[in-house]
């Protein structure tokens, strides 16, 4: 395979784990959120401290940890063999655990705040008119919080693009495997081929910028709505 | 049937406390200054506050903490109808109403053209709900509350962020509701105007305990609760038949008991019917002889039934009677004094203005 070819590969790579994260996260995370937005619990702001861990971890942190987790030695990482007769590390599927876990604030977060911002009285309205709660969620919450869905799977995706340091750690660079385009653009560096290198960060940029200001774009039609 | 209520709720410093059973049938004011505590109870009998002792609604229990029994909202079927309407801002006013629709049981989706035809929202139904005005809104939240077929109907001061002109436009589709659909209805209100009209009753919450429960006028008469509404809006609703109409003038002639008032013209009360008017205190004057030279011209004579001065307060309440019709006048203490007005007294009653109430059928 060529050198384009190698990198088309990364990209697709990239881009497919980002999308299997980003539905993955779109799943788990929203009830997570909505109980973070309506919940007066006094240990909430611990699981909001350790929803919000990822984001100040070193990812080699989390990637030591999930490496331990992952190696067919641990419970995890031994059951895993036994049922798939593969091993969670320096796997695709490994990668999506990881990147579940590190991009998990970035689809929490905007969906907390989406949740907050729905008024607790059209919730009382709907649930007078005969909605159950799950009724009103589905059909007053979820519609009234759309954005929030918007920025918070953008946001994901673009951050799982991003991931380095925790793929490095438990993915290793397998072509079309785990060596998504941050791994092809630290490998460019380390073997001197500035030029390719110049080409994809300068892409990455470009990227992080478009999807930057659509969701900033996003959050100003929203405070427009508003006002 | 009746909805039984033994509920208290702790909310921070205030305490509601209210055991009282209501009939379930026409309109029950809860009335009251604010901070009383009448949207608290209305909030509790919801399930949308937490509330603890028992409500039983005809035969269902909705709360019995003692037997840790408490149905959640949606399963209560209330209606419930908010301050601010609370429209859901997503769908348009064909969709709120059809959310409602939708929850309901299949025979009460059959009020879909009732409901509609009886609130005049036809015309309304593609709009966004952002674009309607305050009465609009809340006559939308009505028509929602309806078609979800509730067995009772809570209004929580539904009037009170609409003007005055808002007011006097909606207050029609209120009655025409209560009248056509013969629902339960827990009404909130702090307006003596919208309890007059609507009210079969009226219960008077303050500082979180029910102080009087009784018929509309009979309450509103109450000298103790009068001190309770506050003094400014305080009344007497009299029931006045219409005897004629005077076009050149603009004037309404009407009786009642032994007196004869006129009011601006009331063209679509035909002679013969009775109306509720409502008197506040404050415009009611006391003469001890019929006065000469005056611009009021509804001078009324009566009898004084009751005085009552408050030492901490320059006003005196009196309580008149005027066949078998009461008026209440608000004068100054000192007035009172030096007229030397007791019961027993004849005096005449000047009256400065009066409010149309609740038509009576």
């Amino acid at each position: 395979m060529g050198l384009m070819g190698d990198l088309s590969t990364a990209i697709v790579l990239t881009a497919k784990l980002a999308g299997v994260t980003t539905l993955v996260l779109l799943v788990m995370a929203t009830p997570l959120a909505w109980w973070l937005a309506r919940s007066k619990r006094w240990f909430k702001p611990f699981v909001e401290a350790v929803t919000a861990l990822p984001l100040v971890l070193p990812p080699t942190v989390l990637g030591f940890y999930l490496l331990l987790l992952f190696s067919p030695d641990s419970t995890l990482g031994g059951a895993w063999v036994d049922f798939t007769g593969s091993t969670l590390t320096f796997s695709f599927i490994g990668l999506v655990f990881a990147s579940v876990l590190y991009s998990l604030p970035f689809m929490v977060q905007p969906l907390q705040t989406a949740f907050e911002a729905v008024d607790e009285e059209l919730l009382n309205a709907a649930s007078s008119l005969g909605a159950s709660p799950f009724d009103a969620f589905v059909t007053v919450a979820c519609p009234l919080a759309l954005r929030g869905f918007l920025s918070a799977c953008i946001l994901t995706f673009a951050h799982t693009v991003g991931e380095f340091g925790v793929v490095l750690m438990v993915g290793g660079s397998l072509p079309g495997e785990t060596r998504v385009i941050s791994i092809v653009l630290y490998e460019y560096v380390e073997t001197l081929r500035f030029d390719e290198a110049h080409d994809l960060a300068l892409l990455l940029v470009v990227f992080s910028f478009v999807v930057l200001s659509t969701v900033y774009l996003l959050n100003r039609r929203l405070r427009f709505r508003i006002a | 049937m009746t909805l039984h209520i033994d509920m208290q709720v702790t909310a921070g410093e205030f305490r509601l406390s209210v055991t009282e059973t209501l009939p379930m049938d026409g309109c029950t004011a809860v009335f009251g200054p604010s901070g009383a505590g009448k949207s608290t109870l209305l909030r509790g009998l919801a399930g949308f506050q937490f509330a603890t002792g028992r409500i039983q609604c005809e035969e269902t229990v909705w709360l019995d903490s003692s037997r840790g029994t408490d149905m959640p909202s949606h399963t209560r079927r209330l209606g419930y109808v908010f301050q601010q309407g609370q429209l859901f801002p997503h769908l348009n006013v064909e969709g709120n109403l059809r959310y409602a629709q939708r929850r309901a049981s299949a025979a009460a989706s059959m009020q879909w053209d009732r409901v509609v035809k009886a609130l005049e929202l036809d015309a309304m139904l593609a709009r966004k709900v952002q674009t309607l005005s305050g009465g609009e809104r809340q006559r939308v939240a009505l028509g929602r509350a309806l078609l979800s077929a509730p067995r009772l109907l809570l209004l929580d001061e539904p009037l009170s962020a609409l003007d005055n002109q808002r007011k006097a436009e909606i207050l029609p589709f209120l009655e025409r509701a209560k009248d056509e659909f013969r629902l339960p209805m827990l009404y909130v209100s702090h307006s003596l105007d919208e309890v007059t009209r609507l009210a079969d009753r009226v219960l008077v919450l303050a500082g979180g305990e029910v102080k009087a429960l009784g018929e509309t006028v009979a309450i509103l008469e109450r000298l103790d609760v009068q001190s309770l509404t506050g003094t400014f809006e305080a009344g007497a609703i009299v029931t006045a038949t219409v005897f004629g109409h005077d076009q050149t003038r603009l004037l309404t002639s009407l009786r009642f008991g032994d007196a004869v008032i006129t009011m601006p013209l009331l063209l679509h009360i035909s002679p013969g019917q009775s109306v509720r008017l409502r008197i506040r205190s404050r415009d009611v004057a006391i003469a001890l002889q019929r006065p000469e030279g005056i611009s009021i011209r509804n001078v009324v004579a009566a009898r004084i039934l009751d005085v009552v001065s408050d030492p901490a307060s320059p006003y005196s309440e009196v309580l008149l009677e005027t066949g078998s019709e009461h008026l209440r006048a608000r004068i100054t203490r000192a007035a009172a004094e030096d007229l030397d007005l007791n019961p027993g007294l004849r005096v005449y009653a000047l009256i400065k203005s009066v409010a149309l109430g609740k038509p009576d059928i």
